[in-house]
């Protein structure tokens, strides 16, 4: 990836924490909000709230029924959103944005029409959220295909060495993910589709943490598949995407049944619209595709080159500040290299729950758990971590205010 | 609301230097319960003589909280009836979906009063609760065994 410097000057976060209202609130009287629980969900700008407002006040319909005034409006902005998603991440056409529930929807549905059965192998990784886990589980588990992972190296990294073992001629897809929401590592897709490629197999890349984060283009990745989430990318909860070229959605069977989907229907059998429609049965989230449409826009403004710079950079200030306090390690690259803001740390032997629970009552809202992506845990040895998560709203000043907070913590448990 | 609430020096206190803790020979039944939203753990044994408790052992891991609370816990009902138990189980249940409303009864919870902060906290009630399910399940398994073996 290469990073313009110049890229850096687009962002002015002061103008920009204006447009997110919530960056305002206090969390108690006197205790201001930091949030750093992005990679959980991003906050919401004022014209994401305003495009769905606007949506139910003057345009609520159902779309493709109809054909009052209302019902065109509706379609139009379901419609016109989804053209806004694949000019985004560089897609060939609009017909190749699926909209779904969100990403896990995406993954499941691939994990239900990609072909394997017995004999075949699906592949993914140790470090892959559930979502991009359980689903393949489940599919291998009805199919009687096997799964297979790609192990971790100590400092957060795919194990490439495992590659030539693991991915073979039984391979038929390879899912991954393209920022790992515990690590933050960012995985080589070029090596990893090459190896999938020489056997043959899909590939399915899980973007939910890359598309929100930095200029994603899918003619370029060279996948079959990709799936991300709206809320994680200034959107609405309650909508997802999934991208994948028109030639496999017309080939894949489809997946839920349902109004839309459909071409003709008898009782005896029906035949299948065409894609994207095949693959969103009843009625979609048409509201949440409207402030969709408005988290791309003001995504594509601000610019995901710039994005991306000040967020690797916050990045880098966050790792050496947060590694300057004694008896905390990183789980997952140490450094700003092929990595993203989503920091995971122990703390000593404090456990997570305690140090969230005090950083709250600083303000400071970070993510504790196994964040889904338990076997990754397990693999590093703790049995959860504290995260710290950021987004092109974040400032150093919610680092500083993390750091501090963390040394309180400290001090409390006499760590 | 203070954390300091939740946080009270008892409970600092046994998380510090749990009771009881380490998994010792011989017991009744032994299981293992998880807190799958925070990956806390614990594996319980309990030894039951007769209707008392001869020893309830433990290995744990997780916050502050549920450490705190598994060897409080072993403090409440070792060397007790099982009956005794059984009431401190009720009453810390009704402390911890008392939403900081109830004042708890020291009689019957003993340190386990120090908890009541901690039902104001609902993600952390499930981190005080942990070891307590886990005593309650292991318990009516050996009372089964023991019952069972015994006609
Ligand atoms: C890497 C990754 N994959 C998948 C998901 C699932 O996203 P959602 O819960 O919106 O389906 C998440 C978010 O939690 C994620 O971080």
């Amino acid at each position: 990836m290469t990073l313009d410097p110049a890229a850096k000057l687009a962002i002015d976060i002061a103008r920009i924490r204006k447009d997110f209202p919530i960056l305002d609130r206090e969390v108690r009287p006197g205790v201001p909000l930091v949030y750093l629980d992005s990679a959980a969900t991003s906050q919401k700008p004022a014209q994401v709230l305003d495009a769905m407002r606007d949506y139910y006040e003057r345009h609520n319909a159902n779309v493709h029924r109809g054909i009052h005034t209302l019902a065109e409006e509706a379609t139009a902005i379901y419609e016109g959103a989804r053209a806004k998603v694949a000019t985004f991440v560089n897609a060939s056409s609009p017909s190749e944005i699926v909209f779904t529930k969100n990403s896990s929807e995406a993954l499941n549905l691939l994990a239900h029409v990609l072909p394997f059965g017995p004999g075949d192998d699906v592949v993914v990784t140790e470090m892959e959220h559930h979502s991009n886990l359980v689903p393949w589980q489940l599919a291998t588990q009805r199919t009687g295909a096997t799964l297979k992972w790609i192990g971790l190296t100590d400092d957060g990294r795919l194990d490439l060495d495992d590659l030539d073992r693991v991915i073979t001629e039984r391979t038929k897809v390879v899912s991954f993910v393209h920022q790992s929401n515990l690590l933050g590592t960012i995985n080589p897709v070029d090596a990893m589709v090459a190896k999938a490629r020489s056997v043959g197999a899909r590939v399915v890349l899980d973007c939910s943490q890359s598309v929100p984060h930095m200029g994603v283009d899918v003619q370029a990745l060279g996948v079959d598949a990709i799936a991300f989430t709206g809320h994680k990318m200034l959107g609405p909860t309650g909508i997802g995407v999934l991208w994948a070229p028109l030639a496999r959605l017309e080939e894949w069977p489809p997946f839920l049944g349902g109004g839309e989907m459909i071409d003709e229907v008898t009782m005896a059998g029906s035949t299948w619209a065409v894609p994207p429609h095949k693959y969103e049965a009843g009625t979609p989230p048409i509201a949440e595709a409207a402030g969709l449409g408005a988290a791309v826009d003001y995504l594509t403004d601000v610019g995901m080159d710039a994005v991306r710079v000040h967020e690797h950079e916050l990045t880098a200030y966050a790792l050496e500040q947060l590694q300057s306090i004694e008896g905390l390690r990183i789980i997952g690259p140490p450094t700003a290299e092929m990595r993203g803001g989503a920091i995971s740390f122990a703390l000593g032997d404090l456990h997570p729950h305690d140090v969230g629970q005090l950083l709250d009552e600083h303000g400071i809202a970070v993510r504790v758990g196994h964040h889904c992506a338990r076997p990754a845990c397990l693999r590093y040895g703790v049995p959860a971590t504290t995260r710290a998560s950021v987004h092109l709203y974040s400032s150093t000043e919610d680092i500083d205010a993390l750091v501090e907070g963390l040394r309180q913590v400290k001090v409390f448990f006499g760590a | 609301m203070s954390v300091d609430s939740m946080y009270q020096e008892i409970i600092l206190d046994h998380y510090k230097n749990p009771h009881h803790k380490g998994l010792r020979e011989p017991y009744d039944a032994q299981v293992h319960h998880l807190n799958p939203t925070c990956g806390d753990e614990i594996t319980l044994r309990v030894s039951l003589d007769g209707e008392n408790v001869a020893d309830v052992s433990y290995d744990s891991e997780g916050c502050s909280i549920s450490q705190a609370s598994a060897s409080v816990l072993t403090d409440l009902v070792i060397g007790r009836s099982v009956a005794h138990g059984q009431a401190a189980y009720d009453a810390f249940v009704e402390l911890m979906q008392s939403k900081g409303q109830l004042e708890p009864d020291e009689d019957v919870l003993e340190d386990a009063v120090a908890f009541a902060g901690v039902s104001k906290y609902p993600a952390r009630v499930k981190c005080a609760l942990l070891a307590w399910m886990a005593w309650r399940d292991a318990v009516l398994q050996a009372a089964a065994d023991v019952s069972g073996s015994a006609s």
